[in-house]
């Protein structure tokens, strides 16, 4: 009885033991060269614009291009002295 | 589909650093790390002296991109060239790569040793939420995320440096290139806010020190 305590102790602690030893499977993401590897990053135009300050519609490129271009357009001083 | 350039007019800059200090304050950049800076040839050589302000300047094929080994550049939607600090190994070879010398490295330890890689982000933040603490420590303010242009180019006080969509303002410059006056002098007042202007003395010969 002694003995046969003895073999199924040691063939339970074969079975939760053994597996310690083994490989762990390594699933490594290969990099692709030349991708970027970093998080997404958002657009700005997906952002509410500020209370204070330029408008446009949120999630909306063209909007946001338009407001933009016209924030470019003020570094033109020539243009605001001539006219 | 806007491209996000810089343009320096080295006949407008006056080597103030205005730019280069409303990056510093913008950015909250830490000391020893410069995103802008300005470069001056020819210092003090009346009529030949020239300056310019040098940062990223967010190339359509971006050296440091190429070479980057963990490949932590990205460009976004509007032509910005940006890096995700989390995956940057602070190697240096962006450094190398770049002509313009735009990255930057902390020098956090006792020995000199190389933090991760701080460069001009064109006031685009970068791959953390928009306008969130993170991305501020990271990589300084969100201007894009609120409508507005990088510091450096809206504080310009002479509008030397331009900052925006690569067709917008080189149209501005070309515009202003028509404009200048070519006849006193090739340089000086005339040359770079156009004609109209009630130019000074004459200068002294071209290559005396002031």
């Amino acid at each position: 009885m002694k003995r046969t305590a003895l073999i199924v102790a040691a063939l339970v602690g074969a079975v939760v033991l053994l597996p310690g030893c083994m490989e762990v499977e390594q699933t490594a993401t290969p990099s692709k060269q030349g991708k970027y590897q970093g998080k997404p990053d958002a657009t700005p135009w997906s952002n509410e614009p500020l209370a204070m300050g330029p408008k446009w519609s949120k999630g909306d490129r063209a909007s946001w291009e338009e407001q933009i271009k016209k924030r470019q357009l003020g570094q033109h001083e020539d243009r605001r002295i001539y006219q | 589909m806007a491209r996000m350039k810089f343009l320096s007019d080295a006949e407008r800059c006056i080597e103030c650093n205005g730019c280069v200090t409303a990056c510093k304050q913008e950015n909250e950049v830490p000391w020893g790390v410069n995103r802008r800076r300005v470069v001056t040839i020819n210092d003090g050589v009346i009529g030949a002296e020239k300056s310019i302000s040098v940062a990223c300047m967010h190339c359509s094929d971006a050296p440091c991109m190429a070479v980057c080994p963990v490949d932590v550049f990205y460009r976004t939607d509007d032509g910005v060239v940006l890096h995700d600090k989390d995956l940057c190994i602070g190697c240096g070879y962006c450094f190398y790569a770049c002509p313009f010398g735009a990255p930057q490295f902390p020098q956090a330890g006792a020995f000199g040793l190389r933090g991760k890689m701080d460069k001009c982000t064109f006031c685009a933040g970068g791959p953390e939420p928009d306008k969130s603490e993170a991305e501020f420590k990271k990589y300084g303010r969100n201007r894009l995320a609120e409508g507005k242009l990088p510091a450096c180019a809206e504080m310009c006080s002479t509008k030397a440096l331009l900052g925006g969509d690569g067709d917008v303002i080189s149209d501005i410059y070309r515009e202003r290139v028509t404009r200048r006056n070519k006849g006193f002098e090739a340089w000086g007042w005339g040359t770079a806010y156009g004609p109209g202007g009630k130019p000074g003395a004459a200068p002294a010969a071209a290559g005396k020190k002031s």
